[in-house]
Order: C-alpha cells, then sequence, then structure tokens
C-alpha cells in the first residue's frame, strides 16, 4: 500500500468514528455506531500494518501483541458486572494514558523519527513528545487511582493534603522548567532526565488530582479522564504528524470534555471547583450551612408490606434509582416489581437524574442489563413535572439529588442543583440503609416530609419482600 | 396510669358515625391508652362489640358507665346536655363543638371544669394539621356520597356508551363549589364517566378541577372571590349577576347539578332559582349539599328527596351517615393523629401544649376557661416562592442538542479576544507542517463537539466505552514503531522501541478489543 492509500483509508476511518459517536444519538442506532467504530478501527490497524511503515518483519510481534491484548480484552469485556462498568472504564482509560506514554518514549529515543528535523520543527516536536507524555501519564495514574476508588479498593473521601493547590502549582512550575531543560537537551541521553523527573511529577500530579476528589464527583471525574484520554491520543498525533490519531484523539477529547461539562452541571459545580476538590464528603461545608438548616419532625419508617400496598394501590409511580441500587446489586428485583406493576396497569417509570450513580448513564445501563424497556427510563427533565400526578415516587438508594433543599434552602451546599422532585408526588417512599447523610453530607428535608415513608433496609433484601408481598 | 378514651354512641338522631373504629383502636393502645366503647357504638357503622373487643377495647353497657369511666371522650356529633351532664368533672372532650353556633354549650362544658378540643376548630392553613382535619375528610366522604345519590336518582348511565341497542350519551353534571366536597364529587362523577363541569368563585381551583377530571367554567367577571383560608367569601352584585347568568345556562344543558357552595358564619348562597329548576329537563337531579344550612337550591327541603318540576332535589343532611363505616374509618383516623400530637411520649397520657399552633386552635376550653377564638397564627414567613420558581425555569434550557444559553456578550468578546491571540501566536511561531495539523485538530474538536451534543443522556456509558475503544488509534503511533522501514541507523536502541512498542500495542489492544465488546454488551441489553 502506497502513502496514499493509506491517508484514504485514514479518512475512511475517521468518517466512520464520526458516524460511530453519531449513531449513539439514539438506542435504535447504536448498535450500527459501534459497528462502523469497530470497521473503522479494522481499517485504520490494516492500512497501517500494510502500509509503508510497517516491514514484514514486524507482522509477528505485531499479531502476537494483538492476540495477547485482545484477548485480555474480550476476556474483560465479558465477564464484567454492569455493576463494575464505572471501574472498567477508567481502568481502560488508564491503559490508553500508558500507551500513548510508552509511544512517546519510544519517539522520543527513536533517531530516526527526530533526526532530520530542525529549528522551530525540531522544538515543536519536542514539545509535542514532552506534552504528550505528561497527558498519558496523568490520565494513567489519575485512572488508576479512579480505579482504586470505583472498586473500593481506595476510600471515597478526598485526601485533602494542606496547602494542595500551591503543590499543584509547585509541580507545574517544575514540569514547565524541565520542559525548558528537554528542549535544550543536546543529545536523547541528556533530554532523559528532565522527561524522566517529569514523568514521576506527572504521576504524583494524577494520583494527588483524584485522591482530592470525593465519591459524588466520581462521575466528573471518569468522564475528564475520558477526554484526557482523547487528548492524549490528540497529542501523539500531533508527535507524529499523524492526523487520523489527531481527528480520533480531539473526537473523544471533546466528547470527554461535554460529558465532564453536563455532569458538572447536573451537580450546579464549577469544573473548577470539582477539579480542586474537597466536596464530596468533606466535613466542613454542612457545618457552615450551620443549625438554623436542620430539618425539623420525625421520619416516618414504613414496611415493606406496607410499600408494596402503595405501589398495587397506585396509576402512576416514578422510580428514582441512585448508586445504592447498583452496591445492592437490586436492579433485577426492580425489574421484577416493574413487570409485575405494568402487568397490573400501573404506569410505572424510572426517573435518572444525569449523576445518579459514579458515572454517566451509570442507572441506564443497569436497568437496561436487567431488561427494563428504555422508553421508559426518562431523563430528569422529561418527567421533573409528572411528580404533582404520581401517587408513589420510590427512591432507591438515593439522597442527595431528591433533595428538597436544593431548590429551597440557599444556605445548603447543594443549593441550586437541579433535583427530582419526589416530594412533589402523593407519597414517597426512600429506600436506604440508614438515616446517614448522601455524599454530600448534607441533611436531607425529604426524609421528614409528611408524605414521605422511609423504608430502611439494604435495597435488594427489601425489594424482594415488596416483590414477595405483591406476588403473594 | 394510662389514660382511658371513651367512644359513646352517638345520640344524635340519624348519626350513624362512631367515633373511632376497631382498627385504630389497636393503633391508639400502642400510643398507651386504654379504650371503652359504649356497647352498641357502632353498630351503624358495622362495627360489633366483639370487633371492639377483639381489637383489645373495653366494651361499657351503658352511657352512663362509659362517660363516667372516661378520661377522654372522642365523639362525632355535638354533644346533646344530657351527655355533658354525664361528663366526668375535669375530663377531656374531643369532637366537633361548632363553638361559634353553640355559645350555651360552651357554658355548660366550662361549668364541668372540662377540656375541649373541637376539631372543627383546627387551624387548617398549617399543613402539619391536615392529617387531622376531619372537616375536610368528611367533606370528602359527603362530595363521594353526593355524586352516588345523584346516580340514585337519576334515570340513565353516567358514561356514554354506544352498545347493540343504541347509543346512550354521557350524562352531564355541573357541581357549583370546588372545595373538599366539590372536588371528591368531580373526580367521583368523572371517574363513572360522566361529563363534569364546575364552578368556583376563586379562580386558583381551576387547576385542580381539570386535575380531577372537570372543565372549569369562568364567571364571565372579574373578581378575586378567596376569603382567606382557603373559604370563600361574599362576592360583588355585578359578579352575582354575572354567577346567576352562567348558572342559568348551566341549568339548562346538564342533567345534574350538585351544590356544595358554603361561607363560613353566613347562610348558604342561593344558587340555584326555581326558574333555574324549571328550566331543566324534566328526570335532572340536584344534590344540594348545603341543605342542612339554607340550602343553595331555592326548592330544597332539608334532609329529605323531593321532586319539583320533574326535577329531583335531594336535601340530604346526613350524607356521611349514609357512608358510615368510610366517614367513621376516616373520622377515627383522624383523631388518632390528633392523639399522636397529644401524647408524643406514647405512654397514654395527653398534655394539651397551648405552645402548639395546632394544638391551641383545636382547644376550646382548657381546665374550664374558654379559650376561644384561639389568637391569628403566626405563619412563619413566607419562603421566597417566586426565586425558589424562577430557578427550575432558568434551568428550562438545560436539554441537550446544543440549547445552551447565550454567553454574555462580554464574556463572549474575551474567550473571542483570547482565542485570536493563541491563532496568532500559532501563526506567527508555528511551521506550515504543524499548522495543516493544527488545523485538522480545531475542526475535529468542533465535529466532535457538534456530535455528541445529541448523544442522548441514556447512552452516555456507551458513548464513554466506545469513545475510550476509538481512542486506542494509538495502536496506530505503536505500530509504526515496531518495524519501521529503515536501515538499522547506529545508535538506534531498536530492542528498546521495540519492547516499548510491543507493549503499547498491547495495551491498547485490550482497550480496542475489550472497549467495543463491553460496548456491543451494553448496547445489546437497551431494549423497548
Amino acid at each position: 500500500m502506497s502513502y496514499s492509500l493509506v491517508t484514504v483509508a485514514y479518512i475512511g476511518a475517521i468518517i466512520l468514528f464520526i458516524l460511530s459517536l453519531g449513531g449513539l444519538s439514539h438506542p435504535e442506532t447504536s448498535r450500527r455506531g459501534n459497528l462502523y467504530g469497530i470497521i473503522g478501527m479494522t481499517i485504520a490497524v490494516l492500512a497501517t500494518v500494510f502500509g509503508p511503515m510497517v516491514t514484514a518483519k514486524g507482522y509477528a510481534w505485531i499479531v502476537g501483541a494483538m492476540v495477547v491484548g485482545g484477548a485480555v480484552g474480550l476476556y474483560a469485556a465479558r465477564t464484567v458486572k454492569m455493576t463494575q462498568m464505572p471501574e472498567l472504564v477508567a481502568l481502560m482509560h488508564s491503559l490508553v494514558g500508558l500507551a500513548a506514554a510508552l509511544v512517546g518514549f519510544a519517539t522520543y529515543i527513536d533517531p530516526a523519527a527526530t533526526g532530520n528535523l530542525q529549528g522551530a520543527e525540531k522544538v515543536i516536536h519536542e514539545i509535542e513528545i514532552y506534552i504528550g507524555i505528561l497527558i498519558g501519564l496523568v490520565t494513567f495514574s489519575g485512572s488508576i487511582i479512579a480505579f482504586g476508588k470505583l472498586s473500593g479498593k481506595i476510600g471515597g473521601k478526598p485526601l485533602l493534603l494542606p496547602a494542595r493547590h500551591w503543590l499543584n502549582l509547585a509541580g507545574l512550575l517544575v514540569v514547565i522548567y524541565f520542559g525548558a531543560r528537554f528542549i535544550q537537551a543536546d543529545s536523547i541521553s541528556s533530554g532523559m532526565l528532565p522527561l524522566v523527573v517529569m514523568s514521576v511529577i506527572a504521576l504524583l500530579f494524577g494520583i494527588h488530582m483524584v485522591m482530592a476528589i470525593g465519591g459524588a464527583d466520581m462521575p466528573v471525574v471518569v468522564s475528564m479522564l475520558n477526554s484526557y484520554s482523547g487528548w492524549a491520543a490528540a497529542a501523539t498525533g500531533f508527535m507524529l504528524s499523524n492526523d487520523l490519531l489527531i481527528v480520533t484523539g480531539a473526537l473523544v477529547g471533546s466528547s470527554g470534555a461535554i460529558l465532564s461539562y453536563i455532569m458538572c452541571r447536573a451537580m450546579n459545580r464549577n469544573f473548577i471547583s470539582v477539579i480542586a476538590g474537597g466536596f464530596g464528603g468533606g466535613a466542613p461545608a454542612p457545618a457552615a450551612a450551620g443549625a438554623a438548616a436542620q430539618p425539623q419532625g420525625e421520619a416516618t419508617p414504613v414496611s415493606a408490606a406496607e410499600t408494596a400496598e402503595l405501589l398495587r394501590d397506585a396509576k402512576n409511580v416514578i422510580i428514582v434509582p441512585g448508586y445504592g441500587m447498583a452496591v445492592a446489586q437490586a436492579q433485577h428485583t426492580v425489574q421484577e416489581i416493574t413487570r409485575h406493576l405494568r402487568e397490573k396497569g400501573v404506569n410505572v417509570r424510572f426517573g435518572i437524574h444525569p449523576v445518579a450513580g459514579r458515572m454517566p448513564g451509570h442507572m441506564n445501563v443497569l436497568l437496561a442489563e436487567a431488561k427494563v424497556p428504555y422508553d421508559i427510563v426518562l431523563e430528569m427533565d422529561e418527567l421533573n413535572e409528572d411528580f404533582p400526578d404520581t401517587d408513589v415516587a420510590m427512591v432507591i438508594g438515593a439522597n442527595d439529588i431528591v433533595n428538597p433543599a436544593a431548590q429551597d434552602d440557599p444556605a445548603s451546599p447543594i443549593a441550586g442543583m437541579p433535583v427530582l422532585e419526589v416530594w412533589k408526588a402523593k407519597t414517597s417512599i426512600v429506600m436506604k440503609r440508614s438515616m446517614a447523610s448522601g455524599y454530600a453530607g448534607v441533611d436531607n428535608p425529604l426524609f421528614y416530609k409528611e408524605n414521605n415513608r422511609m423504608l430502611f433496609g439494604d435495597a435488594k433484601k427489601m425489594l424482594d419482600e415488596v416483590l414477595g408481598v405483591l406476588k403473594g | 396510669m394510662p389514660q382511658i378514651i371513651g367512644v359513646p354512641k352517638e345520640t344524635a338522631a340519624g348519626e350513624k358515625r362512631v367515633a373511632t373504629v376497631p382498627e385504630v383502636v389497636e393503633k391508639l393502645i400502642k400510643l398507651g391508652f386504654r379504650v371503652m366503647v359504649q356497647s352498641g357504638a357502632g353498630d351503624a357503622a358495622n362495627c360489633s362489640d366483639d370487633s371492639y373487643r377483639a381489637a383489645g377495647a373495653e366494651i361499657a353497657a351503658s352511657a352512663a358507665q362509659l362517660w363516667s369511666g372516661s378520661d377522654i371522650v372522642f365523639k362525632v356529633a355535638v354533644p346533646t346536655a344530657e351527655e355533658v351532664g354525664l361528663m366526668r368533672e375535669g375530663g377531656v372532650l374531643i369532637g366537633f363543638v361548632w363553638p361559634a353556633q353553640n355559645p350555651e354549650l360552651m357554658q355548660q362544658l366550662a361549668a364541668k371544669k372540662a377540656t375541649v378540643l373541637a376539631i372543627d376548630s383546627l387551624p387548617r392553613v398549617l399543613s402539619r394539621a391536615q392529617k387531622m382535619d376531619a372537616l375536610t375528610s368528611q367533606a370528602g366522604v359527603a362530595g363521594y356520597r353526593a355524586v352516588i345519590e345523584a346516580a340514585n336518582a337519576f334515570g340513565r348511565f353516567f358514561n356514554g356508551q354506544i352498545t347493540a341497542a343504541g347509543k346512550v350519551p354521557p350524562a352531564k353534571v355541573f357541581i357549583a363549589g370546588a372545595g373538599v366536597a366539590g372536588l371528591a364529587a368531580i373526580g367521583t362523577a368523572a371517574g363513572l364517566g360522566a361529563i363534569v363541569r364546575a364552578n368556583d368563585t376563586r379562580a386558583e381551583v381551576a387547576d385542580q378541577v381539570v386535575s380531577l377530571g372537570g372543565e372549569f367554567v369562568k364567571v364571565d367577571y372579574e373578581e378575586e372571590g378567596s376569603g382567606g383560608g382557603g373559604y370563600a367569601k361574599v362576592m360583588s352584585e355585578g359578579f352575582q349577576q354575572a354567577q346567576r347568568e352562567m348558572y342559568a345556562k348551566q341549568a339548562r344543558e346538564v342533567d345534574i347539578i350538585i351544590t356544595t357552595a358554603l361561607i363560613p358564619g353566613k347562610p348558604a348562597p342561593r344558587l340555584i332559582t326555581a326558574e333555574m329548576v324549571q328550566s331543566m329537563k324534566p328526570g335532572s337531579v340536584i344534590v344540594d349539599m348545603a341543605a342542612e344550612r339554607g340550602g343553595n337550591c331555592e326548592l330544597t327541603e332539608a334532609g329529605k328527596a323531593v321532586v319539583k318540576h320533574g326535577v329531583t332535589i335531594v336535601g340530604y343532611t346526613d350524607l356521611n351517615s349514609r357512608l358510615a363505616k368510610q366517614s367513621s374509618t376516616l373520622y377515627a383516623t383522624n383523631l388518632f393523629r390528633l392523639a399522636e400530637e397529644l401524647c408524643k411520649t406514647k405512654d397514654g397520657v395527653i398534655n394539651v401544649n397551648m405552645e402548639d399552633d395546632a394544638i391551641r386552635g383545636l382547644t376550646v376550653i382548657k381546665d374550664g376557661g374558654i379559650t376561644w377564638p384561639p389568637p391569628p397564627i403566626q405563619l412563619p414567613a413566607a419562603p421566597p416562592k417566586p426565586a425558589a420558581a424562577a430557578k427550575p425555569a432558568e434551568k428550562k434550557g438545560h436539554g441537550h442538542g446544543g440549547s445552551s444559553e447565550p454567553m454574555s456578550a462580554q464574556a463572549l468578546a474575551v474567550v473571542f479576544g483570547i482565542g485570536a491571540l493563541a491563532f496568532w501566536f500559532v501563526g506567527a511561531y508555528a511551521p506550515a507542517a504543524f499548522l495543516g495539523h493544527f488545523t485538522v485538530f480545531v475542526l475535529a474538536c468542533f465535529v466532535g463537539y457538534m456530535v455528541v451534543w445529541n448523544v442522548t443522556p441514556a447512552l452516555h456509558t456507551p458513548l464513554m466505552s466506545v469513545t475510550n475503544a476509538i481512542s486506542s488509534i494509538i495502536c496506530i503511533g505503536a505500530l509504526v514503531q515496531v518495524a519501521p522501514p529503515v536501515t538499522e541507523a547506529i545508535g538506534r536502541p531498536g530492542a528498546w522501541i521495540l519492547g516499548l512498542a510491543v507493549a503499547g500495542i498491547v495495551l491498547t489492544a485490550i482497550n480496542m478489543f475489550g472497549g467495543f465488546a463491553v460496548t456491543r454488551r451494553m448496547l445489546d441489553m437497551f431494549r423497548k
């Protein structure tokens, strides 16, 4: 294959990637979208392998590496539980980051890649390498920590070092300083030291950044890392002067950035303040809200049998799932209840808050796994106005996303965050393990409302009981 | 020492309700009280002595035994002078009292050193008081029953039907007054399939009428009829003229009229004149729920159903007793909620806390001293409603598809300024080869932005996993380094590069295959 043919193949791959993202605009077209992605990737890889840049001696290595990697990947994809999707996605981001860094190092030590560049071109090329490795490693270590937090291996509480903003700033200055030394280095071996120092700082920076972010902000972090992995690919593209990489990286990068933006807006938070960290699970926020904002009254507990009664007598039911449903693996029981009620003619719908769960769209995937039809799974904005006509709103393992304080109490740390207005339903039932506050550490006045009932206990166990009563 | 709650048999003529039912007896006992029920008290409401006994109540043989043996008496109807005579000195009475209408009764009760909680004096504006609001619960039952009475007297179906035997038009029902009883009547009539229209002088209830399946008929005259506390007030002459015209028009059109209009402390307003009754179709029905207070219809006879000008006019004043079991159950629950408020310690001893707004309003006599009327309630300053309401509205543009609010001109100018500066910098210093790539990069960012905005939020997780899979395009970078067509230049650390590149390929391959496979697995689950 000639250079031109390869370039044409790359253009084809780019178009297929764009179509792939476009296909995700609707569940009907999404499967085809994924197929476009696979075809695009296949074309890109084959064109490269059989193109002029790879000689026959490399084939064995490439096939071997592909088989090993592909087997691991397929195995992971097949065995992962849907509740673990956030972890898997985070882990995969780390792989992209690491791969970008490895390619960056390989490019740097390859004299064939740098040898004939002079002047500004050489400087730019070196900056590209430097930045590519930087982004790659930050993505790598940040994603590893995110994986640890999501899988519970690392505590969800934010780790707040004293003067952490100054630490980050100092890190940035050191990175810039060594960047200058790296560009001035006249040989590969003398450039290696600044590169390694920068790598260490990049790794530490990634760790520190994600450690400082609380559990509730995880959807933002995961989508932000998604964005970073894209920018890492784009930086690699600049490094190798490869437009396919640049375009694909930019697509992925902007996709992740948009997701982060949507997530931030769903929490009424500023992107910077999320990244600066310290919100999710932090103690200082509720203390500042003061005792005046403490909700008054008593929560009314309810039994599983009574819950079943309420559901059976209802005409319109909205279920609001949260991370608690994922933790308890209750989605299948929820589906059973839904199916049972729908057969009885009850209009059951699901209300999904954009940041429910630990990843954008997390709840949708769980419900889809449990075979809940997607046309009854609605976004917050689609059904928030329907709560007054709803007989029962059932909240399963969610807290902050249904907190009326976000609308009523300007002093609340979550004031202004859009929430699902479950308290407007005739009856709301909140399933929770205890009265503990959510990730935001804010007490929830919903629990004390006249028309609210609390169903305490493990979501799965209680829902099984509810289902038992409904069937009995 | 737990206090004894006594439930006497109601003595008023035609009163079939009872102040507590067996299911609620159990709950009262859980609060720590003892419950004594007069033999036969619940008979008319289908609650036998045995069922009370099974629920844990004691049965008193006579009224005298009950009244003297109870610390607290739960009653439905206003007590008679004889009943007050039987009452224990310093006892507690909870039930309907209507202190404004019964000044003599108040004096008698005060002489007994009694404490009286009049359920009719509950401050209804307190949302906390809703669960104790017996006026609402009883009015709801009455509204339902009014429709049933109307259906009983009406010679046709309520719902329209098309049968083999011909077409049946639906009944048209007009409901005057959309208070609790009116709304219950609207819901019931709509549920039976009738076409329901309703009117109220308070314009704000229009939404509630519509929500129950009714149609709100406006009076063609501008005046606000809300008299405070959720009640209606007397309207101006001009309004009343317009209202009469509207009623006259409705009377000609509809089959059934149910009137519920009451104004506190005044006789019921005359809405339906004799001429209007005359203008109605023969076989039509009027149910006048205000019969006890003079009636909304000129021809109503309280307590009776009469036929005049071919129209059945139902003036029953005992609609609640005609649904005794339901009325009693709801009333009993209202009193139970009140008992809960009075006995927060759950030890079976009540504490009439005059600091509590709801209790203060209810208590018309405390230890023999008349405390009625209560001082006006200091409602907490209304929360800044408009601001709260405006907020969600602002967020309306929150959907997808680039409907974000336009930035302010200033912010836009700053963004463009910075952008221009950055582009100038790049243009001034970067070599031509870089600019080509840069162009591609910037355009791709925009394409990505446009495409991703269209992604439905439900597919955000698949979006992330597919973009993740696509980002393993970095593989290309590793592929070209495995075995590039270069002569082994001196100093090229081929083994190192090969190692790094192969490691890179393995990592990206995991991502590539894993990412696409898991996306596929997820998308396959999205089924209608």
